[in-house]
């Protein structure tokens, strides 16, 4: 029985039901689903760094940043299309996280942790001053959707909202993105990342090149990164100079460890369950962090692996149960 | 002093741990296809001078040469890749991988270095027990399953020399004959060895040749039967 369920296509499934959202739930649940999904990237790809080579970073939203300007620069001020803008948003954080990287994979521990903050904040007060391109402290609104006309003449979606194209795009996207993650994790470039993890040196003696493979992966994640940035912007409907500010990095640092650092799945989950929670605790209490921050002390305690984790021994524990 | 032909030769090595050093000029030379062993009391600097020739403390002074190449403060991964395989005293797995994972990681982490012998068949008839673990996270193995595990992931480095630290510390009497077996098998097969242990009996049965270190210094150097032979020097030197 849990066996069977084990081999179930989970993620299509997922997909398929993340594709029908805006066919049964209203505009607002559309909008909640495509934030989640915006981050479940955004903390997937940092947990390449936490959860799979061992380096925790507090400035990964200097790359979503990066990512979110880069479309919305290209797409409002060059009018790029989407096709280009996207990828673009990739390349350029990857690039940015190239530069940075080299730096902060020669520190490590709080020093490394300490370095990707502070480069960061340097990307931060650069979208923040510089006014010609990034438009400064005001932001930059009124970033155009992408042209999905061709969704009109679909089936079925052809009379939904231009948001509600844009959030099937979104799923198409993310879960492209984290397949092609999936297949990283579990290639042999993903094994050498655990070597990593587990143990630095033990990896350099039997001859890892340690600096190259953690700069290999902080670009990779910078990358992700920029791409849950580039369709932040658009679903955000503007760019601003906080999408690389340090509360962004901590934000989706929580959602890693909240779902559970040790699984590919986890951070996904862990974005699902702060949004969710944020949404819910914002209407009945202004104090929201208060409370927030108590539901993840307690989880922390007591389930250390994160959501992905508790739910990880839940199961074996069912399967225990049903098998006796 | 530098013999023609020595695989690895140290010297007069000095190497400390931030302010406290740990070897006062140590000298010792590996020829191809010998096993010399490090033998010396616990905290007389075996494991660090290990770690200096492996580039994971490098010395202050003093050289190591490989093949006659100064290789002193190369970054462990090229030393590795150059031909020298460790295998660490805590000799730890990887984990959260499995054997085979383990151990294909390290064929992979090994690109370009040495001669292509060992394959991952290979290493398996060397350790059948490995074999039929192979689908088994390293993290649930027994100790002698793991020193086989760690012997075996350094030969899919396919290294010309392994360095062996404290292979039969914490291990069972039984599990340390087989190891002997193992190892002796690897030196027939033509690999060079070099050996640091406290265990005297089970190192004078494979080694060459003997360098005995005390306080971060060599205090005696010579074949390995001037030690079993002589008891009263094998008392002089190693009693504890």
């Amino acid at each position: 029985m849990m066996t069977r369920l084990g081999r179930a296509p989970w993620p299509l499934l997922v997909v398929a039901l993340a594709l029908l959202v805006p066919a049964v739930g209203s505009r607002f649940y559309t909008f909640l689903a495509n934030d989640v999904l915006i981050w479940a990237l955004f903390a997937t790809s940092l947990n390449l760094l936490v959860g799979y080579t061992g380096l925790v970073s507090f400035g990964h939203a200097a790359y979503f940043g990066i990512g979110a300007y880069t479309t919305g620069i290209l797409m409002k001020k060059l009018a790029v299309p989407f096709v280009l803008a996207f990828p673009a948003a990739g390349i350029f954080a990857g690039l940015a996280a190239l530069v940075f990287g080299f730096f902060c994979v020669r520190l490590t521990r709080i020093y490394f942790a300490m370095l990707t903050l502070a480069f960061a904040q340097i990307v931060w007060a650069i979208c923040f001053k510089w006014n010609e391109v990034t438009g400064g402290e005001q932001g930059m609104p009124e970033i155009p959707y992408p042209a999905l006309d061709w969704m009109d003449r679909l089936p079925w979606v052809g009379d939904l909202r231009t948001s509600d194209h844009f959030y099937l795009l979104t799923v198409l996207l993310v879960a492209l993105c984290l397949w092609a993650l999936r297949r990283i994790v579990g290639s042999p470039f993903g094994r050498i990342l655990t070597t990593i993890r587990e143990n630095p040196e033990r990896a350099e003696f039997i001859g890892v090149n340690v600096r190259r493979y953690e700069l290999i992966a902080f670009v990779v994640a910078g990358a992700f990164a920029g791409l849950a940035g580039g369709l932040f912007g658009i679903f955000n409907r503007g760019v601003f100079p906080d999408f690389a500010y340090w509360t962004k990095s901590s934000e989706v640092l929580i959602m890693t460890l909240l779902g559970g650092m040790g699984t590919f799945y986890g951070p996904p989950l862990g974005a699902l369950a702060l949004i969710l929670l944020n949404q819910q605790i914002v209407s009945y209490t202004e104090y929201w962090p208060f409370v927030l921050g108590t539901i993840l002390v307690v989880l922390l305690f007591v389930f250390p692996g994160g959501l992905a984790g508790a739910a990880g021994i839940v199961s074996r524990r069912l399967a225990r149960a049903l098998r006796a | 002093m530098m013999a023609r032909g020595a695989l690895l030769d140290v010297h007069a090595i000095e190497t400390a741990y931030g302010l406290s050093r740990v070897l006062f000029g140590v000298s010792i030379e590996v020829h191809p296809g010998e096993c010399v062993c490090l033998l010396g009391r616990n905290g007389v600097g075996k494991t660090t001078t290990m770690r200096s020739i492996m580039g994971l403390t490098p010395p202050h002074a003093g050289r190591v040469l490989w093949r006659g190449r100064d290789i002193t403060g190369w970054p462990a991964y090229r030393v590795a890749r150059a031909g020298l395989g460790f295998v660490p005293e805590d000799r730890r797995i990887f984990a959260d991988l499995t054997v085979w994972e383990n151990l294909d990681v390290a064929s992979r982490a090994a690109r370009g270095g040495g001669s292509k012998q060992f394959s991952i068949e290979r290493v398996f008839d060397l350790f059948p027990k490995l074999r039929e673990l192979t689908g088994r996270n390293g993290g649930f193995l027994s100790g002698g399953e793991q020193q086989m595990l760690t012997i075996a992931r350094t030969l899919m480095g396919n290294p010309e020399l392994l360095l062996l630290d404290e292979p039969s510390e914490g291990l069972a009497p039984i599990v340390v004959d087989h190891l002997g077996e193992q190892i002796a098998r690897l030196k027939r097969d033509g690999l060079t060895i070099l050996l640091a242990e406290q265990n005297v009996e089970f190192s004078l049965a494979l080694a060459d040749r003997v360098y005995v270190l005390e306080k971060g210094a060599l205090r005696f150097s010579g074949p390995a039967s001037a030690l079993r032979d002589n008891e009263a020097l094998r008392h002089e030197l190693l009693a504890l």
